[in-house]
């Protein structure tokens, strides 16, 4: 296997005396879609910073494409595609001088910047408003051209933040899609989410992070077999009396997590469990079986959930 | 979204010699793309400034003071005269702050594109260089006009006057340095700038010999005059524009003065700016 693309040993970034990323270890290979799964204040943003080659480091060692960021960053950026959590366009100028001048920025010529300028318009059908001032955007249209803007140099690496943050359901379904092909002709890719849903969809590999912390490593589907049940049975009794009745089923299943307004009970066959419930004569108001997910081995790995 | 393909992953494209030459100048292409939405307000109040203020206070309150100074004059001119290279180099310094202050606050803290295009081959320093070229720009644009304003007023008397441009221009791009320095520590945009306007550049604009000569103040006030960038500006406008007594030795001080402010506010700029990204 050829040497991996980004290579991370003991990173660490502290804000004065605040650790934001804690010693985190990990690889990225190439072609691969790597994400960092995590709640808000986990530190992705921060990690992305640090391997985009815009942030210092703190301690740790960091190589991205065989060269450390703190020499070598302008060369590294030319290399990235950066899509930022927060959209930071040129507000003053236009949707399509805010593509132009972004590729100016890598030295790309204005033949090429031409053409590429009406792929990517066309790609984040903002053509219509190819001369709107981006002030004058909507949200949604925002993001779509912070997307494109990182697509402007055809780069190795694209490194999305909370990419579908702010995507109305179908843009980000089309998002997913586009990140598939990106991903099939070669682009590797680095992406955060607090979305299981898109870390499933999205990432071969994946870390999940808490405080800093890198809690589990491993594909989606290889976590939740680590770290969970096949299947999940989510019962409701009614918020005052879930308390209670989650004493009872104690020991009916491998494990248990009481919610405010519901139980989790993880087992690899939930309707058997859901059977053996009713026979103790247990009647809950609502029951549901579904297949275990990263929210579940988020849980699991850190007590919370992942969106709150 | 749109499905299209769209080709990924060929490096060549990047011309990495190019950014590292002429990234600065990207980035003040950017800047200047952003003046020209708002173009013919510049140009307006390019005209409007000097008309104005040189009809108001050189003509009309100059009506008065010649009357009262006699034949004389005021450091041997009329009013509006002595008057308008005080107001060029103001008119200079304005125009900087304007185009160092607010990008500089917005690409930090509001619209935080600085971090946008470093996230680009672009550094902190060719960003500092390029909103500092940019306003250069838009200086060097007021400057001129103003002084084409001030000789259809008839207040140019010498044949030098023509290099009181270049000394405005150092008036104003040496105080936008510092001013770009000092707004990228601000962390949002807060009152320090109207604190700033208030207290630091309106006394500047009033103790600086502006309407009358520095030596006609009480001494314990010319120092104001000392470190205000436009005195030692206005000393030289006037001696170039009207032939004002001017030593060589205080000449090249005035020079050295704005020379200095301005390697150092683009210093602390670079600095300053790179430090902030790599936070
Ligand atoms: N520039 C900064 N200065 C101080 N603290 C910061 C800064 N950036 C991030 N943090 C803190 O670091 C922690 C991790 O933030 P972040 O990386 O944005 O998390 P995430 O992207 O996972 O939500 C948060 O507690 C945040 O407040
Ligand atoms: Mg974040």
């Amino acid at each position: 296997m050829s040497s991996p693309l980004i290579t991370a040993r003991g990173l660490t970034k502290k804000f004065d005396e605040f650790v934001a990323v804690d010693e985190i270890d990990f690889d990225v290979a190439r072609g691969e879609s790597f994400g960092l799964l995590g709640p808000n204040g986990a530190g992705k943003s921060t990690t992305m910073r640090i391997i985009g080659a815009t942030s210092q480091r703190t301690s740790g060692d960091l190589t991205i494409l065989g060269m450390d960021p703190e020499k070598f960053g302008p060369q590294i950026r030319a290399h990235l595609g950066v899509v930022p959590q927060q959209d930071n366009l040129d507000m003053q100028l236009s949707v399509s001088e805010n593509l132009y001048i972004y590729g100016r920025y890598f030295g790309l010529s204005r033949k090429f910047l031409k053409t590429k300028i009406e792929e990517l318009l066309e790609f984040a059908q903002l053509e219509e408003k190819r001369n709107a001032k981006v002030e004058s955007l909507s949200g949604g249209m925002k993001r779509r051209l912070t997307i494109a803007r990182g697509l402007v140099s055809e780069p190795e690496i694209l490194m999305l933040d909370e990419p579908t943050t702010g995507l109305d359901p179908q843009a980000r379904h089309i998002l997913w899609d586009r990140l598939f092909r990106l991903k099939e002709q070669g682009v590797t890719l680095v992406i955060t989410t607090h979305f299981m849903d898109e870390a499933e969809q999205l990432c071969d590999r994946l870390v999940v992070m808490d405080k800093g912390k890198i809690m589990a490593e491993g594909s989606p589907a290889q976590l939740i077999k680590d770290y969970s049940t096949k299947e999940v049975l989510e019962i409701r009794f009614g918020s005052e009396r879930n308390s209670a009745m989650a004493e009872q089923l104690r020991g009916m299943c491998d494990r248990i997590e009481e919610l405010p307004d519901r139980i989790l009970l993880y087992s690899e066959d939930g309707e058997a469990l859901l059977e053996k419930i009713y026979s103790a004569g247990m009647h809950p108001k609502t029951s549901l079986v579904r297949r275990s997910s990263l929210e579940d081995v988020f849980l699991r790995l850190t007590g919370r959930t992942l969106v709150d | 979204m749109s499905t299209s393909n769209i080709r990924q992953g060929s490096l060549e494209i990047v011309d990495q010699e190019k950014i590292i030459s002429r990234g600065s100048l990207y980035v003040a292409q950017a800047r200047l793309a952003a003046m020209m939405k708002w173009v013919w307000m510049i140009l307006a109040i390019a005209v409007a400034n000097p008309v104005l203020y040189l009809l108001s206070i050189g003509v009309g309150v100059g009506a008065f003071i010649d009357k009262s100074a006699g034949p004389a004059g005021i450091d041997g001119v009329k009013y509006l005269t002595f008057l308008a290279p005080a107001l060029l180099a103001t008119a200079a310094i304005q125009g900087a702050i304007d185009e160092s202050v607010f990008p500089t606050l917005e690409g930090f803290n509001g619209w935080k594109n600085f971090f946008g295009m470093n996230a680009t081959p672009i550094s902190g320093n060719q960003i500092a260089t390029g909103v500092f070229l940019a306003s250069f720009v838009r200086v060097v644009g007021t400057v001129i006009i103003y002084w084409f304003v001030m000789l259809a007023f008839g207040a140019l008397e010498s044949s030098k006057a023509w290099l009181a441009i270049p000394t405005a221009v150092m008036a104003g791009v040496a105080f936008g340095s510092i001013t770009q320095a000092i707004a990228g520590l601000l962390k949002d945009e807060n009152m320090f700038f109207v604190i700033f306007n208030r207290f630091i550049l309106m006394p500047l604009f009033l103790f600086s010999g502006t309407f009358y000569p520095l030596s006609s103040m009480p001494s314990y006030l010319q120092w104001i005059g000392w470190i205000s960038p436009l005195w030692h500006s206005t000393e030289l406008g006037r001696y170039l524009t009207y032939g004002h007594a001017l030593t060589q030795t205080m000449a090249i001080t005035h020079m050295v003065f704005l020379l200095t402010l301005l390697v150092l506010g683009i210093f602390f700029s670079r600095r300053i700016f790179t430090q902030r990204l790599a936070k």
